[in-house]
């Protein structure tokens, strides 16, 4: 009893009550300290999840904004259509994952069940086109073009088509007024992406589920601008997601309008002249490879001089963008990319790239100044031009004798400039030039007037081009000398022998390479876009513009404005009097010159629209030549070219004719018919917006290139054609206007 | 206190009865206060936030919002009178009723095994009584087993005639928890089961029985858990819970659910909350079972970090209280019923709390005073009366 203290307990017993006591405490410090973790340290983390756990969304996109014309004509609307869309997430509940339904369904759209099912599959690496791109959560358009009757039968039968609705939506239209169909420059739209939505989650411009994005073109490049904000309203619901809350709204803020610079009427025309041009290519016979042009590909470019707007854009294959809306069937995807579609997609005018031929005499000229060259100097222009036994030939004029810059433009006398450039490559210290930089005169001068990187047109995926400059042949060397050095042959073929001289030295700049440089052809690479900014600059007196296509960004209600105005990215290298020299020497082409034949002397009113144009017919290794026209007058430059179509003036002389006639009004005979004139000074201002928003447009005529032609011969024309420009729409020909083409000179005389 | 200036001029019979009340050495002055009001506040509280999670379930609440409520408030008040009952019959009184207590609670989870028992979320360990009204007998058994095992070990040791309880005693008190528990373990309600370990475990601890016998149970215990694993004797949704615990994203719309609404509840509520009844986690019944095993979600939700913090604050005073009262307390007896109570409230309470901050695995077992639940409610309230009892009690002249 003695050992045992008074409060009747052992030492034994106390201290493990106190380590109780101490364990109890250090438990509760636990709580303690994991509450303060999930409460304070990641409470914003959690606050966050909670509020995405109870919260729905329930989302009323938002109508997406116009794309007017430059007149208020709209090129893409909207318009309600009874649009079929299928449930996933229904279907696969079903046992055979809704094949039945869907094949049921098939039967009342009139569609195939396998294109039906093709819909509704989501895309990955292995499932081509068409395929569901966007959300597999979302319903998934089968068509949009079911008729109030089919909507009928599936809404009447619903319970015939768990997971199959038929709702009217707000579906793009590309309208095409006045068969302007604008494909290329408009672009398309497609469904978002998972991938997008969470690239974009946290950007002040968040996607949706529903959206519809962009793909290419203004669609794409104003999409932030024309796709508005989709209504949210927020409803807080339970677990099982019943609506507890009270809802929080977003109204739906409907995109804004874009107007553009384009001229519909115009942009017909262009489109018309185009492939009426590439249509008249094809049926002449090219001497070099013994068979009729092909013609496979062409583009061109209105734009107004003095601030760089694009009043039309063609290029050509074209397609219809229509094709797109409602999700693409795999016939037509196929048409538009497969390999023998010939990439219809594409906009060549800004993603057409080829050697410039003799319209880059401008740019050696301007050069040539530079380096010290008096314009009104006495160049010789001979019928060849000799360099260490490699003769060049003068191909697009005779022999001249001397000459001033401005004749070897008006001529387009290549031996004047294979001179220029040959004394230039040797000033520079030959195939090895000197120590320190060499001065390279005609390089400087190609990336002063804008080559080899982009105009900065308002759409996107526009090509660089390029300058083969000594960094550029150098690189280029690096990257292919494997490749030649292993193919090239000393007395093989003509591509091996020119292999193995690539594999030898084909990182330094060779005197040929500067003198066919000189000449546009050889490496060199622009577009259409990059040439109508050179001559427009030379028409406004120096100032490359950026070219536009949106002119300003009009809100839905029509309250803000907001103008896309000009903007230079640089000037010509050129002075004053220079330009003013070349400027003449332009107009001589047009007068005197290579495009004589068809201006001047077709009867074209000089005196009263000066009229500037250079042609080109650039030489394609292995294919049929380029053919380029670059024009301008004080208010537009106009520039076309055509892949494998012949001579500069030959091929696109014609259309580009047609296309200032339309402008200006000018008859065959010359005469002014102000009436007719689509654009005689270019539209300024932007077309009314209405008190509610809306924007005022005119009426547009049914086919404003049939007009055109029809008033410029000043005769009615009893035929109707159709036009060749879409895919999928075969034509015919006019004939009645190929019959006045060859009143304006035989394609055979000079080019 | 007052008590003194009645004692100083009292006089009148009623007056005198106020004064013996809070005389010096008078049995309201002997009560442990602090537990009496903390165990009060928790109730309180407990009974606010049974309230939030129900007022809007309707499918379980009968129509009436107040339904939970008023049955929390009712069973806080029989607890309260159970309480009281305890403390006037006293600890030792009950000592040598323990056989029969003893007794009646195994009787009542045997019956449980019967046709009469019926299965709540898996765990067969409830008996229906009707009227919204049922049992939950495991309660009870914590308290028997507590008092059984005091009454075994301290008879000898509180006789004077040992310092320590021997061997054959120490048997003796592990075979009377051994009985119960593997009844419960066939229920199987491994919750209850995890509780009662830790309670033997308390009570040998504070019984002064030797070290071997405190780190053999220990061994057991992670031996009987290892087998329990490997033998397959958990049923199927006690091995997923356990999984989720170990990863919470396992399965966050499966089992991981309850553990992912829970943190999230809490973990949004931040440091003040979203206020009483304005929790969106519960308002939308995010959390499944939040009456009672995950009360505290909407403490953490609706009161932030002060008002749940405020509940391990308050769980802590009763804790603190009841360690003082085991040390303080004279006889073996005493302490260890005390120990006991502290083992199991500290372990209950922080496997509860542990579950939804996702530290412990998810397990069935009420917050004590907080969770609504009858049975529960009454054993805690029982418990608090014989912490009061030991309290209160002289020690008993040697």
């Amino acid at each position: 009893m003695t050992n045992i203290p008074e409060t009747g307990r052992t030492p034994r017993v106390q201290i493990r009550l106190i380590v109780i006591q101490i364990l109890v405490l250090s438990l509760l410090g636990t709580l303690g300290g994991r509450l303060w973790y999930l409460q304070i340290r990641e409470g914003d983390a959690y606050a966050k999840e909670a509020s995405g756990n109870h919260v729905q969304q329930v989302v009323e996109p938002a109508v997406r904004g116009s794309i007017l014309d430059a007149r208020g004509v709209p090129i893409a609307d909207n318009e309600t259509r009874l649009v079929v869309s299928a449930s996933r997430t229904d279907l696969l509940k079903m046992k055979d994952d809704g094949k039945a339904v869907l094949t049921k369904l098939a039967k009342v759209l009139g569609m195939k069940p396998a294109e039906v099912m093709q819909k509704v599959r989501l895309c990955d690496a292995e499932t081509p086109q068409p395929c569901w791109n966007g959300s597999p959560y979302q319903p998934i358009p089968i068509t949009d073009e079911a008729t109030a009757k089919q909507a009928l039968q599936i809404r009447e039968r619903a319970e015939d088509f768990p997971g199959i609705t038929a709702e009217p939506e707000a579906v793009r239209r590309y309208p095409s007024p006045g068969k302007a169909n604008t494909a290329q420059v408009l672009g398309y739209l497609s469904p978002v992406t998972d991938e997008e939505i969470t690239k974009a989650q946290d950007t002040d411009s968040p996607y949706l589920r529903s959206d519809q994005v962009g793909r290419s073109g203004l669609e794409r490049e104003y999409d932030k601008e024309l796709r508005g904000k989709a209504g949210v309203t927020r409803y807080e619901v339970d677990n099982l997601g019943r609506v507890i809350g009270q809802a929080e709204a977003d109204e739906a803020q409907p995109g804004a309008n874009l107007v553009t610079s384009i001229d519909s009427r115009v942009q017909r025309v262009a489109e018309y002249e185009l492939n009426d041009a590439m249509k008249e290519a094809r049926k002449q016979f090219d001497d070099n490879t013994g068979e009729n042009y092909k013609a496979d590909s062409g583009a061109v470019v209105v734009m107004e001089a003095k601030t760089g707007r694009i009043v039309a854009m063609a290029s050509n294959p074209t397609y219809d963008p229509n094709a797109w809306v409602g999700g693409i069937s795999a016939k037509d995807y196929k048409k538009l990319t497969g390999k023998d579609s010939n990439y219809p997609l594409l906009n060549r005018a800004i993603q057409g790239q080829s050697a410039p031929g003799s319209t880059f005499k401008v740019i050696s000229t301007a050069a040539a100044v530079e380096a010290g060259y008096d314009f009104d100097g006495r160049y010789p222009c001979t019928s060849s031009y000799s360099v260490g036994g490699q003769v060049f030939k003068n191909f697009e004029s005779e022999n001249f004798g001397p000459i001033n810059l401005g004749r070897a433009l008006e001529v387009s006398c290549d031996t004047v400039f294979y001179g220029l450039a040959h004394r230039e490559w040797q000033r520079d210290g030959g195939i090895n030039p000197k120590k320190g930089e060499p001065k390279d005169y005609f390089f400087k001068a190609a990336h002063q007037f804008g080559l080899g990187k982009t105009t900065g047109i308002d759409l996107p995926n526009e090509v660089t081009g390029r300058v083969p400059d000594r960094q550029w042949k150098q690189a280029y060397w690096e990257a292919n000398k494997d490749a030649w050095c292993k193919t090239g042959k000393k007395d093989g073929t003509y591509v091996e022998k020119i292999s193995y001289e690539n594999c030898l030295e084909g990182n330094k700049m060779r005197a040929g390479d500067e003198i066919n440089y000189s000449i546009g052809q050889g490496d060199t690479m622009v577009t259409p876009i990059q040439m109508a900014t050179i001559y427009a600059a030379i028409s406004n007196g120096g100032t490359l513009y950026n070219p536009t296509v949106g002119k300003a960004v009009v809100s839905a209600d029509g309250k803000s404005v907001d103008e896309i105005a000009p903007k230079s990215h640089g000037k010509l290298p050129i002075s004053k009097t220079t330009l003013a020299k070349m400027d003449d020497a332009l107009a001589g082409v047009a007068t005197r010159g290579t495009a004589a034949w068809r201006f001047a002397q077709v009867g074209w009113p000089q005196e009263k629209i000066p009229m500037h144009a250079k042609t080109g017919t650039a030489e394609v290794y292995g294919k049929q030549t380029t053919s380029w026209f670059a024009t301008y007058t004080k208010d537009y430059s106009i520039v076309m070219t055509i892949s494998q179509g012949g001579t500069g003036s030959g091929a696109s002389g014609p259309a580009v004719r047609n296309i200032y006639d339309a402008l200006y009004g000018v008859s065959d005979d010359g005469t002014i018919n102000k009436k007719n004139a689509l654009l005689p000074t270019p539209q300024k201002g932007l077309p009314k917006v209405r008190t509610d928003g809306t924007i005022k447009s005119p009426k547009v005529a049914k086919d404003p290139a049939k007009q055109q032609r029809v008033s410029q011969e000043g005769a009615p024309k009893p035929e109707e054609t159709t036009l060749a420009a879409t895919v999928g729409q075969p034509t015919s020909g006019n004939r009645n206007t190929r019959r006045r083409r060859r009143r304006r000179g035989s394609r055979r005389m000079c080019t | 206190m007052t008590g003194n200036s009645f004692s100083v001029s009292g006089y009148g019979p009623e007056r005198a009865g106020w004064t013996r009340l809070f005389a010096r050495d008078s049995l309201a002055r002997r009560l442990d206060w602090p537990i009496l009001f903390a165990a009060l506040a928790l109730s309180g509280i407990g009974s606010l936030l049974v309230f939030s999670a129900t007022r809007n379930r309707t499918e379980i609440n009968q129509g009436d919002q107040y339904y939970f409520l008023i049955r929390h408030i009712m069973n806080t008040g029989i607890g309260f009178a159970l309480m009281i009952g305890t403390v006037w019959l006293g600890h030792r009184a009950l000592r040598t009723a323990v056989p029969i207590l003893y007794g009646a609670s195994v009787f009542l989870i045997l019956m449980v095994l019967t046709p009469l028992g019926s299965t709540v979320n898996g765990a067969h360990s409830w008996i229906v009584l009707g009227g919204g009204f049922s049992l939950q007998p495991s309660e009870f058994v914590k308290i028997t087993i507590i008092l059984g095992m005091a009454m075994l070990l301290a008879a000898r040791v509180d006789a004077g005639d040992k310092p320590y309880p021997d061997h054959r005693t120490v048997l003796q008190a592990l075979g009377l928890a051994a009985v119960p528990m593997l009844i419960v373990m066939l229920m199987p309600d491994l919750g209850s089961v995890m509780v009662m370990v830790i309670i033997v475990l308390g009570v040998l601890l504070a019984s002064g029985a030797s070290n071997r016998w405190v780190f053999g149970l220990l061994g057991t215990g992670a031996i009987g858990a290892i087998a329990v694993w490997q033998l397959g004797i958990l049923d199927d949704y006690q091995i997923a819970r356990f999984a989720a615990f170990a990863n919470p994203s396992l399965d966050p719309a499966g089992v991981g659910y309850n553990t992912n609404q829970a943190r999230i509840a809490i973990g949004s509520g931040g440091l003040t909350g979203s206020g009483l009844f304005h929790g969106s986690q519960t308002t939308g019944q995010f959390v499944p079972e939040q009456q009672t095993d995950f009360v505290f979600t909407v403490a953490g939700e609706e009161l932030g970090f002060v008002g749940a913090g405020l509940i391990i604050v308050l769980l802590g005073v009763v804790l603190w209280r009841a360690c003082r009262i085991a040390r303080e307390t004279t006889e073996l007896y005493g302490t260890i019923v005390a120990a006991g109570i502290v083992a199991w409230f500290a372990f209950q309470s922080f496997e509860n709390i542990g579950m939804t901050l996702g530290i412990m695995p998810v397990t069935g077992l009420p917050l004590p005073f907080v969770s609504y639940g009858g049975t529960s409610m009454f054993a805690v309230w029982v418990a608090v009366g014989l912490l009061q009892s030991i309290k209160v009690q002289r020690p008993m002249s040697a």
